[in-house]
């Protein structure tokens, strides 16, 4: 009676950490009334840098290290994605406003080091309608921040910042506790970089269509990678993408720990 | 950009303390990323030599009396050669950290004699490579004072991280002007250089341009100083130019420098010596090269901007300086450049040249056009101050005046886009110590904008300026109105498939793997890929060249991952993206996984195999079919129409793989064992066995125009089941059987299921034998012997007479 039983497949089967991130952001921001929207990872340089108003040959093109395909028969050249911005103008196009999405999914920079990948995650976040300002934004990452990290409180610090599709721009810290060997929320007096954000800039509403004189919101941008880590402690990103089994058992999820927010989002 | 505090407080009246300072540049935009206060040197002090006799026990050492400034002279032991009685130096007590050599001091004894400190050398301090004794200061040098003060080595460095819009703040100036306006420090008006000019520049000066290229080079300006001498720069412009990490050249040079990091305004000298003929702004020529400052050679293409002379290019515009004419410690007569360049060109041709440079970085954001001149002004008197000699009058070409761009701005935009009140006030307050020239009054006025900040093109670019200044931290959050009551379903059901997808199969004992989405060209091929528009110019690594067709050659890459390092039984998935183009429809959305030895889902359901149940049973194409089948299942997808053909694509077994689809067109998926020659290639051993699902492919569920499900009637008869053997040809379909069995009587028959199939000598050649058990649920009385019979009979002649089988005895 006292021999070990065979685990049920489904607890020793595991979910990634991005796969249950994104879940556990689809329940909170489900919750403030945002859908989740995707697009395509091959762009045109159209989507990922001009209609984000990235002027051609403007040096902020070039804190994008860029995938590039090879040019076609017009020598246009397709890119890998920099950033999950190009599906704000997807989204802008293809949807009237009010408009409140956010933006999972895979992006790609030409940099390879002990904190970067060549492949990442980010999360990005577009609210549109007729008055959402700075402030909506404030609580919106606030609200999330508190959600995600399951913490009663957090402290952000605003400053002021450059994105050419933002105007005015901003980066964000977030308050912790960085004495320890894991980073906490909602306590401490150190201050870490988080996300980057802003109202969505006039010349980015025209390219969709939309009158900035009329129509206004705020897009935001994180790693999505990073805040799990920050969240469930995984040391290196490139584990991320390694499928090395010991490390998914570790640090995965099991298939039935569906995060809600009537639950708890993490057990 | 870096800078130190006193090179800021050259522009700046300010009493406000290093973390004021670093606190406020962060607040108002300009991100400090790292401040060296150089608390290090703070325990070094001033120290006078009043005794030095020989060590009783060591030939080279010295036994010294120390007079520190407080009266209580230390001892010191010392080796240097220069130590003596009266000299005055730099003392580290013990305690002290000595950056040079890394070692804490202690009191220690160094042969029998107690020594209470060093004297320490250049190089002990980090100031330099200097060890040939220790320092040696003037006799009047402040005893007991701090030595680092007296040095100017106190000086504390702050780097800012400067965003790419803020080209004002690529100058010390500029950083200066920003924290004036913020409230902290007043700005230091400099008296506009005065100096003598005399006669004309000597060299001519052309803009060779047609009127579509003009743009190219808004504006030159040109002055020749005669009879200068180019020594090193002065020690204070050296040791600014080492704190921000330049190395000082000569003079001249270290001037031009000086102005770039001081006021943003890169300079250029030729040596006028070496100049042929007068000086032409052009386009290169196609084949032109220039050895540039930077010792190498480059070659133009007609896209670059070059400033040439008879002897051909001397200069990339903007950019970098050419070797030929650069300045030395023989230049006598030296011509200043101070001219204007298109920034979309600079970045283009730096770019294409591969060349990174101080005034690179500040044309291609934009140097303010109104300090072209004044900017020559001050370089030369820079010039004549530190290197003497007679400046010419200056030659200014093309230079049109700046107009200055002018925002109709409504005041309630600050509130509008951010929710902060800020008074009108206050906001023309801000715009106005910002440089803004605000014209109007009431609540609409017309702001234009100083020609240093190209950067700022419209209403929202002001919002951003009276907000930085005002205080960003002071937004109060403001919560987004609520929707409605209970949320809708936020997600498409591509996504929602792509969840079901995953945890159906983590259910299933498979780990999730996240795969690099390039792959190497030969896995690529292998799987159908490898087409060339699907190739990145610029992969990170030979092996991540190609964006893959398939999720299984990173899973398969994986598997041998984990078998190298002593874990070969994985089970891995992935949901993900494929690419079959580079268009947005030709990103695919699949379901893939790999089941590698015995990783096999133990326990679900009955065993194909006869008796090999449970573990240690290699994986096989059975496993790959139920995990692709539980796929489409968890998806929603009605099962009824799913149809599953042998044979899949060729990097499967040929016969041990199967295609799923649903209706003529649609293919769902395909499974299968791996074929060895694809394991092979891609270096992966042990039986495998893999799948993938195509999850973009499922039609879109029905619209249902009701959630009730069917009624339920629940029979109060017993329910049987009765097995049947049929021995038929091998190439009939097992499931072929079941269908037909099944529709033997639709009313009394409510499931058919194989559970054996196995083919033998007893059978004969050719020939299986498939077991089915058929359930019967009577629904309005107990069944019969006569019943059964009729049914049985009927079974087994509809599958006899259908697939040409006979019922095993």
């Amino acid at each position: 009676m006292t021999l070990p039983v065979r685990p049920s497949p489904s607890l020793s089967g595991r979910i990634h950490p991005v796969s249950q991130v994104i879940d556990e952001i689809s329940a909170i921001f489900g919750d403030m009334g945002f859908s989740i929207a995707e697009g395509p990872e091959i762009e045109t340089d159209y989507y990922n840098f001009t209609a984000l108003n990235f002027p051609e040959g403007h040096p902020a093109r070039e804190m994008h290290d860029t995938f590039f395909f090879s040019p076609d028969e017009n020598g246009e050249r397709k890119v890998l994605r920099t950033h999950t911005s190009p599906v704000q103008i997807r989204t802008m196009e293809t949807q009237a406003p009010p408009i409140r999405v956010v933006i999972p999914g895979k992006t790609y920079r030409q940099d390879s080091d002990a904190t970067h990948s060549p492949m990442f995650h980010q999360l990005e976040g577009l609210v549109i309608d007729k008055t959402t300002h700075v402030g909506h934004l404030r609580w919106t990452l606030e609200e999330f921040c508190k959600a995600f990290f399951e913490v009663d409180s957090v402290t952000m610090r605003f400053r002021p910042s450059f994105f050419p599709f933002t105007e005015p721009s901003f980066e964000v810290d977030i308050q912790c506790d960085r004495s320890g060997e894991q980073v906490k929320f909602g306590t401490g007096t150190d201050w870490m970089e988080i996300l980057g954000c802003g109202m969505v800039h006039p010349n980015v509403l025209r390219h969709c269509g939309l009158d900035p004189d009329v129509y206004q919101g705020f897009a935001w941008g994180m790693g999505l990678d990073r805040i799990a880590m920050l969240k469930y402690g995984m040391p290196d990103l490139r584990d991320f993408f390694a499928a090395d089994e010991r490390w998914t058992s570790h640090y995965g999820f099991r298939p039935l720990d569906i995060p809600t927010l009537f639950g708890g989002l993490s057990s | 950009m870096k800078f130190t505090l006193s090179w800021l407080k050259d522009h700046l009246e300010i009493d406000a303390s290093l973390d004021e300072i670093c606190e406020r540049l962060t607040t108002i935009g300009l991100e400090v990323e790292d401040v060296d206060d150089k608390a290090a040197y703070k325990p070094f002090t001033i120290a006078k030599v009043i005794d030095a006799k020989q060590h009783p026990d060591a030939d080279r050492l010295k036994v010294l009396t120390v007079d520190a400034g407080d009266g209580k002279p230390l001892q010191i032991v010392c080796g240097a050669p220069n130590a003596r009685a009266g000299l005055v130096g730099a003392l580290a007590r013990p305690g002290t950290y000595v950056p040079g050599i890394g070692v804490t001091l202690s009191v220690g004894k160094i042969r029998g004699v107690e020594s209470h400190g060093m004297m320490c050398s250049e190089k002990e301090l980090d100031m330099s490579d200097d060890h040939d004794g220790i320092i040696d200061l003037p006799e009047d040098a402040p005893v007991g004072a701090s030595f680092a003060e007296y040095a100017g080595l106190d000086d504390p460095v702050i780097e800012i991280n400067l965003t790419p819009n803020r080209p004002d703040c690529t100058s010390i100036y500029g950083i200066a002007r920003d924290l004036a306006a913020s409230g902290l420090g007043t700005l230091k008006t400099r008296p506009a250089p005065s100096f003598a000019a005399k006669g004309d520049t000597p060299v001519s000066l052309t803009l060779d341009f047609s009127d579509d290229d003009r743009h190219l080079c808004p504006g030159f300006a040109l002055r020749l100083v005669r009879g200068v001498k180019n020594g090193p720069s002065p020690q204070w412009m050296q040791k600014r130019l080492i704190a921000i990490g330049l190395r000082p050249i000569n003079a001249l040079v270290d001037i031009t420098n000086y102005m770039t990091f001081d006021q943003g305004r890169p300079m250029h000298v030729f040596d006028a010596a070496k100049v042929k003929g007068g000086l032409v702004v052009r386009r290169a020529k196609a084949g032109e090269t220039i050895l540039a400052l930077d010792e190498r050679e480059y070659a133009l293409s007609v896209e670059n901007v070059v400033i040439a002379d008879d002897n051909g290019v001397e200069s990339i515009g903007g950019i970098m300086g050419g070797e030929h004419s650069g300045c030395d410690e023989n230049t006598s007569d030296v011509l200043i450049e101070s001219a204007l360049w298109d920034p979309m060109n600079i970045a283009r041709t730096g770019r294409d040249l591969g060349i990174i440079s101080d005034a690179r970085y500040r044309f291609e954001r934009g140097v303010d056009p109104e300090y072209m001149v004044p900017g020559l002004e001050r370089t030369t008197e820079l010039v004549l101050d530190i290197c003497g000699g007679a400046a010419s009058e200056k030659t200014v070409t093309g230079y049109q005046a700046h107009q200055p761009k002018v925002i109709d701005y409504p005041f309630s935009e600050v509130k509008r886009l951010t929710g902060l009140e800020v008074s009108v006030d206050e906001s023309r307050d801000i715009l106005t110590r910002l440089g803004f020239a605000v014209e109007g009054s009431g609540e609409m006025v017309s702001v234009s904008v100083p020609s240093w900040r190209p950067d700022v093109d419209g209403k929202a670019d002001l919002v951003e300026e009276v907000m930085r200044i005002h205080g960003v931290d002071s937004i109060e959050p403001v919560a987004l109105p609520k929707l409605g009551a209970v949320n809708e379903k936020i997600l498409t059901t591509l996504q929602i498939r792509s969840r079901s997808a995953r945890r159906e199969l983590a259910a299933r004992g498979m780990m999730e793997a996240v795969t690099w989405s390039f792959i190497p060209e030969e896995a690529a091929k292998l799987f159908g890929g490898g087409a060339p528009q699907l190739k990145l110019s610029n992969p990170i690594a030979a092996d991540m060249s190609d964006m893959r067709p398939s999720l299984l050659p990173g899973l398969l890459a994986a598997a041998r991952r984990n078998t190298a390092i002593g874990h070969g039984d994985v089970a891995l998935f992935e949901v993900a993206a494929t690419y079959e183009n580079d268009r947005p429809e030709g990103q695919r959305r699949v379901a893939g996984g790999v089941r590698r030895g015995t990783a096999t889902l133990s326990g679900a359901g009955r065993m194909w195999s006869n008796g090999e149940t449970g573990a240690g049973r290699a994986v096989g194409v059975f496993d790959a079919k139920a995990d692709a089948l539980a796929v489409i299942e968890a998806c929603g997808v009605p099962m009824g129409n799913v149809q599953v053909v042998a044979g899949g694509p060729d990097w499967y077994h040929p016969g041990r793989s199967g295609t799923i689809r649903m209706g003529p067109k649609i293919v769902l998926g395909h499974f299968g064992e791996f074929h060895p020659k694809t394991l092979e290639t891609l270096d992966v051993s042990g039986k495998l066995a893999g799948f993938e699902v195509f999850v973009d492919a499922m039609p879109a569920p029905k619209k249902k125009a009701t959630r009730t499900k069917p009624a339920l009637t629940l029979s109060a008869f017993q329910a049987v089941t009765r097995d049947f053997a049929f021995v038929v040809d091998s190439d009939v379909e097992a499931a072929a059987i079941e269908r037909v069995a099944a529709g033997a009587d639709r009313k009394l028959i409510t499931g058919v299921t194989v559970f054996d199939v196995f083919s033998g000598a007893s059978l004969g050649e050719g020939k299986k034998s498939v077991a089915i058990e058929v359930s019967i649920q009577p629904s309005d009385r107990t069944l019969t012997d006569e019943d059964f019979e009729a049914l049985t009979k009927k079974i087994v002649g509809n599958v006899e007479k259908t697939t040409g089988g006979v019922i095993r005895a």
